[in-house]
């Protein structure tokens, strides 16, 4: 550890404003670049769950009959619902 | 060789490996970057010069450096995406120009941050700062262009003309420092002969620049996983990945 106490640290002899404010906005950018497309994702898939759910339509470039079989869930919740 | 090529522009599979690289390297790249502040904010003595200001180091140089690959990253995707056609390498240019903007900004806000107590100034018309300028306009550019045009294949390939383009600007920025005089310094660390930075300020710089890049590499990826949901939103394999 270089300095002596935190008073030392936050006051950086007079510098501590310059160095502080960079490192608090760069921290707070890099934050938001992570953060942003990880609720994205979420979104996305929570929105693609419901609009389907609703529009009970087949995939596209699949035939019926595929798209059943690989979906093993759809068979048995479709009647029900 | 080939087939890693041809996996690459597979959609599901790109989202499956993405999603396991992240699993490891994005708690990495945390503790990388928590490591290398720390380590440069209170592990390191003083320049003998500049004092406690130059602290801003730690972040300015790798943000910088990275903004810098990112757009190489951008623009060999836009040309992957001009040449073969190949919708990912499309998904990869957008995903990577937020990332890079973001970068060249913080780049250039701690540069701004840092000059005011070792240049008295916080901005200067030269070389370095108005081509890294350039350089944060032209991620922007790609930004607005996708979002200007309805159709988005359209989109797509005017982008990846705009980031071809803009590569002219990268030799000018690394260039910029020895070509004109200039209130910036030229780079510490060379990699033929010898640094002109003390080891015990290179090593975490270095960490943080390594970090810096994984940061981007997991931006990237996240970014890509977005835009290949969006794009494969109406896929079998999509719908099996929600659940339905």
């Amino acid at each position: 550890m270089y300095f002596d106490s935190f008073q030392a640290a936050m006051a950086m002899d007079g510098h501590g404003v310059f160095v502080w404010s960079a490192y608090g906005i760069s921290v707070l950018v890099l934050a938001l670049l992570l953060l942003r497309p990880w609720r994205q994702e979420r979104r996305v898939l929570r929105e693609l769950a419901t609009q389907w759910k609703r529009s009970n339509q087949p995939p596209r470039g699949t035939n019926h009959s595929q798209a059943n079989s690989g979906l093993s869930r759809e068979g048995s919740d479709a009647p029900g619902s | 060789m080939w087939s890693f090529f041809h996996k690459l522009g597979s959609p599901p599979w790109l989202y499956r490996i993405s999603g396991s690289i992240l699993r490891w390297l994005l708690p990495l790249t945390l503790l990388g970057l928590a490591l290398g502040m720390t380590w440069g904010l209170f592990f390191t003595a003083p320049d003998f010069r500049q004092g406690n200001s130059y602290r801003i180091i730690y972040i300015h140089v790798p943000a910088a450096v990275v903004a810098l690959a990112g757009y190489y990253v951008m623009a060999t995707a836009g040309a992957v995406s001009l040449i073969w056609k190949m919708k990912m390498a499309d998904v990869a240019l957008r995903a990577a120009a937020p990332v890079g903007a973001a970068l060249t900004f913080v780049a250039l806000l701690t540069g701004a941050i840092w000059g005011k107590p070792t240049w008295g100034t916080w901005w200067v018309w030269d070389a370095r700062i108005t081509s890294m300028l350039i350089l944060l306009f032209l991620y922007l550019g790609v930004i607005a262009l996708y979002e200007a045009y309805d159709n988005k294949e359209a989109a797509g390939k005017a982008c990846a003309v705009l980031s071809l383009v803009g590569t002219v600007n990268i030799p000018i920025i690394y260039k910029s420092v020895d070509w004109w005089y200039s209130l910036h310094q030229p780079a510490s660390i060379k990699f033929t002969g010898p640094s002109s930075i003390d080891p015990s300020m290179l090593y975490p710089l270095l960490l943080l620049i390594i970090s810096f890049y994984a940061l981007f590499t997991c931006c990237l990826l996240m970014n890509m996983r977005v835009g290949i949901l969006q794009r494969e939103a109406r896929t079998k394999w999509v719908r099996k990945l929600v659940g339905l």
